[in-house]
């Protein structure tokens, strides 16, 4: 048998189709491992890079993390007037670095081409008199036989190797100095009663829509699912402009500005208009589908539609409820659209996700800030991605192939 | 209702006890929002049991009543129950999705202050505008090349992964991006096509690549044509495990004896898949292809956040978010909006036809 059922409603371990020789086997494993490490190395890279020095992250690619990492940089070790007298020779002593500051010169040379011929230890002789030796630490002594003449400071071009650095530090940097922390609240702030405000409303609609008879029902469920496809950008102006009416109306009455038409009320309730589509749709295709025995034996026990609903339908609809959920605070959380439109785009309003398009404008090529501000963005869905994914799954197959 | 009072108590007198500024406001702000949904669920509930409860105590029945007023005040209560419960959720869809889309048709007909009209003026400016076509032939471009590889992907991968032992740790990694923002999204992949100048270490995966094999680096985003399928390629990694999830269920459905029969006739397996399953699941494929049209025909936030439409990558949402955020063209905006709406509208016809064909079926 070629396959191992690991999902519950999958009695029975079937092969599918290709053939079961072993070659065949093996390709599949390649190519399904290939496509995995396809899919996965973005992330991965993003995750490994967003934890490493700062320094070696601009320098190397993520993929060299463990390897040690070399740096090239050149300083001067003095003009001919520092040299001084020694016994019977003359020498320009000190550090390459200023002073010894941990970091190891391995190889030197006196141009950048020959940076990588002499080890660090082995005396190097100079073009402008003398040789000069400079050790793993920095410190360097350039010896001259008679006091030297030479012109100007030569370079001396070194590299400087460290050894792999795994740090928190670009995290820290980023909560504390971007605005990510206040975008990462913004972000709970919206979420939270976006996700919660339509499960009610919806779960209402629903079970009228799935279990009561009234006319221009099956009109509402065909605009529901009309609505489903509908591009949110059909939507911004006209609701802006009501937003702004009704914003200039209350604070006209009032005679002072109490209001704005960009709040967080507003992103709510344009959230959960958006989500309800998905929501009546969901939910209704998973209460059509309870039995009738239970609505019918409800209804000879005198239990009202209200009663019924409140107390049988709505527990055992939990698990699309639970998709539902997971499925609009993920949409919300991932949101850029309506957060930017409705709630303005000042610095302090920011979610989590224009955060990251500013950040991407302001430090483009600092990736420490950037791999660090993404996955602190993708951390909290991964989170219920990965705990929830039976509902999120169960709801996707409900949601569109029913 | 006392969660409410307990909430409202400790955001009023009780935050304000910690001393760090910046740890208070964001405590106030998160318990505002957990106030909301108190309130929220409160006035739900208030509403919908009040108006229950206004509805059976009005119209109620004993038996006192002739059996006229019975019957007919019984059926007055169940005519208007329905309408009780589905109130609150029309006026949400009345307000925010179908009023807006009229009054979006409308204003594509008006001035960019939406106050003149205009008659068609906007669409033969669209017609005869060459950023409007550049988007729209990219677009034309995502809508052929993200559904086919992502469904073709998901495909292949829900195959695979069914017959391996490891396959639902694969389809969980596959189907991880579905879970990250565009946005997100845009960040990691920008880090893997990241491009610093020749002869520096390339921190980039696909410069790195490219230098391993001796070719200069690139700076890809900058490169016409090849920017944009880049850009694909992102949409494509977050849409290729919506697909395999979907088509791997339906391919658990496709009946076994059928499988069985084709083998006995002596079919291969590669004969199997494509005269047996693909043509058995063909309805899903479908499903999955038009889903996924509709995502792309709204996609924004990649073009947004990797290029704002510069070199060339500019497509229909993020052209109608520019007109109307940037621009303040109201007509324009419209315009384009009413445009990406028209593609979608046989997709909605179609997805309405099929729900009205199961509830035939029910």
């Amino acid at each position: 048998m070629a396959s191992i059922a690991t999902t519950p409603d999958v009695v029975q371990a079937r092969p599918v189709g290709l053939p079961k020789v072993k070659i065949g086997r093996l390709a599949a494993h390649l190519a399904l491992l290939a496509l995995v490490v396809l899919w996965t190395f973005p992330t991965v890279g993003l995750l490994i890079s967003s934890v490493r020095d700062k320094d070696q992250l601009a320098l190397s690619g993520w993929w060299t993390a463990l390897s040690h990492s070399t740096l090239m940089s050149a300083s001067r070790p003095g003009s001919a007037d520092k040299a001084v007298q020694a016994g019977d020779h003359w020498e320009i002593k000190g550090n390459l670095f200023g002073n010894p500051n941990g970091q190891t010169i391995e190889t030197y040379g006196a141009t950048n081409a020959t940076i990588g011929k002499t080890p660090a230890g082995q005396p190097l002789n100079m073009s402008d008199g003398g040789t000069i030796t400079v050790q793993p630490n920095g410190d360097f002594a350039w010896d001259f036989p008679q006091q030297p003449t030479f012109s100007g400071a030569p370079r001396i071009y070194y590299v400087t190797g460290s050894p792999p650095r795994f740090t928190l530090e670009n995290y820290i940097a980023v909560l504390t100095s971007t605005g990510v922390a206040q975008s990462f609240i913004n972000s709970i702030t919206v979420a939270i009663p976006s996700t919660v405000i339509p499960i009610m409303i919806a779960a209402f609609a629903a079970y009228a829509l799935a279990w009561m008879q009234f006319p221009f029902r099956g009109f509402i469920v065909a605009l529901v699912v009309g609505l489903l496809v509908v591009p949110l950008q059909m939507s911004l102006i006209p609701l802006l402009r009501i937003y702004n009416v009704v914003a200039n109306n209350i604070n006209g009455l009032a005679g002072q500005n109490i209001v704005e038409s960009k709040s967080y009320l507003g992103v709510w309730l344009a959230h959960t208009a958006f989500g309800l589509p998905l929501a009546i749709y969901l939910l209704r295709n998973y209460m059509a589908g309870l039995p009738r025995e239970i609505m019918e034996s409800a209804r000879i026990d005198g239990a009202s539609h209200f009663k019924t609903f409140t107390t049988m339908v709505l527990p055992l609809s939990f698990p699309a409820l639970a998709s539902f959920a997971i499925f609009q605070f993920l949409w919300i959380w991932n949101d850029l659209l309506v957060a930017l439109v409705f709630l303005g785009a000042q610095d302090n309003r920011q979610v989590l996700t224009a955060r990251l398009v500013n950040l991407l404008g302001q430090y483009g090529n600092n990736w420490e800030v950037l791999t660090a501000a993404a996955f602190i963005s993708i951390v909290v869905p991964l989170i219920v991605f990965f705990s929830l994914q039976r509902y999120f799954v169960r709801g996707l197959l409900a949601g569109s192939v029913k | 209702m006392a969660l409410l009072v307990v909430v409202w108590v400790i955001n009023a007198y009780l935050v304000d006890l910690f001393s760090d500024r910046l740890v208070s406001t964001s405590l106030h702000q998160i318990l505002n929002a957990v106030f909301a949904v108190c309130m929220a669920l409160a006035v739900c509930f208030l509403y919908f049991w009040g108006s229950n409860w206004l509805l059976d105590k009005f119209l109620a029945t004993d038996h006192s009543m002739t059996v006229d007023t019975v019957t007919r005040r019984d059926a007055t209560r169940s005519n208007i129950r329905p309408w009780l419960f589905i109130l609150p959720a029309l006026l949400f869809l009345v307000i925010y999705l179908v009023y807006p889309v009229i009054e979006t048709v409308r204003l594509s007909l008006f001035d960019k202050y939406g106050q003149t009209f205009v008659g068609a003026e906007n669409y033969a400016w669209a017609l005869g505008d060459g950023g409007f076509w550049q988007a729209a032939l990219n677009n034309l471009g995502w809508l052929i090349i993200v559904p086919l590889f992502s469904t073709a992907l998901g495909l292949i991968i829900a195959t695979l992964a069914d017959r391996l032992w490891w396959g639902n740790i694969a389809k969980s990694l596959v189907f991880m991006p579905m879970a990250i923002s565009f946005v997100g999204a845009s960040v990691i992949w920008k880090f893997v096509y990241a491009y610093k100048g020749p002869g520096i270490a390339q921190i980039g995966v696909l410069n790195g690549i490219v230098t391993a094999m001796g070719l200069p680096p690139q700076a890809w985003i900058t490169i016409p044509i090849l920017n944009s399928i880049l850009l694909m390629i992102i949409l494509i990694w977050i849409q290729t495990g919506f697909a395999m999830v979907i088509l791997s269920a339906a391919l658990r459905g496709v009946p076994e004896e059928t499988l069985e029969a084709a083998r006995i006739d002596g079919a291969n397996g590669f004969r199997i898949f494509f005269d047996i399953m693909i043509p058995q699941i063909w309805g899903t494929i479908i499903v999955v292809w038009t889903t996924i049209t509709i995502t792309v025909l709204k996609v924004f936030d990649i073009v947004f956040a990797m290029t704002n439409g510069e070199f060339q990558t500019q497509v229909l949402a993020n052209y109608m978010y520019r007109w109307m955020f940037i621009s303040g063209d109201y007509g324009k905006g419209s315009t384009i909006a009413v445009i990406i709406m028209l593609v979608v509208i046989p997709i909605m016809v179609w997805n309405i036809r099929r729900a009205n064909a199961e509830q035939g079926t029910r």
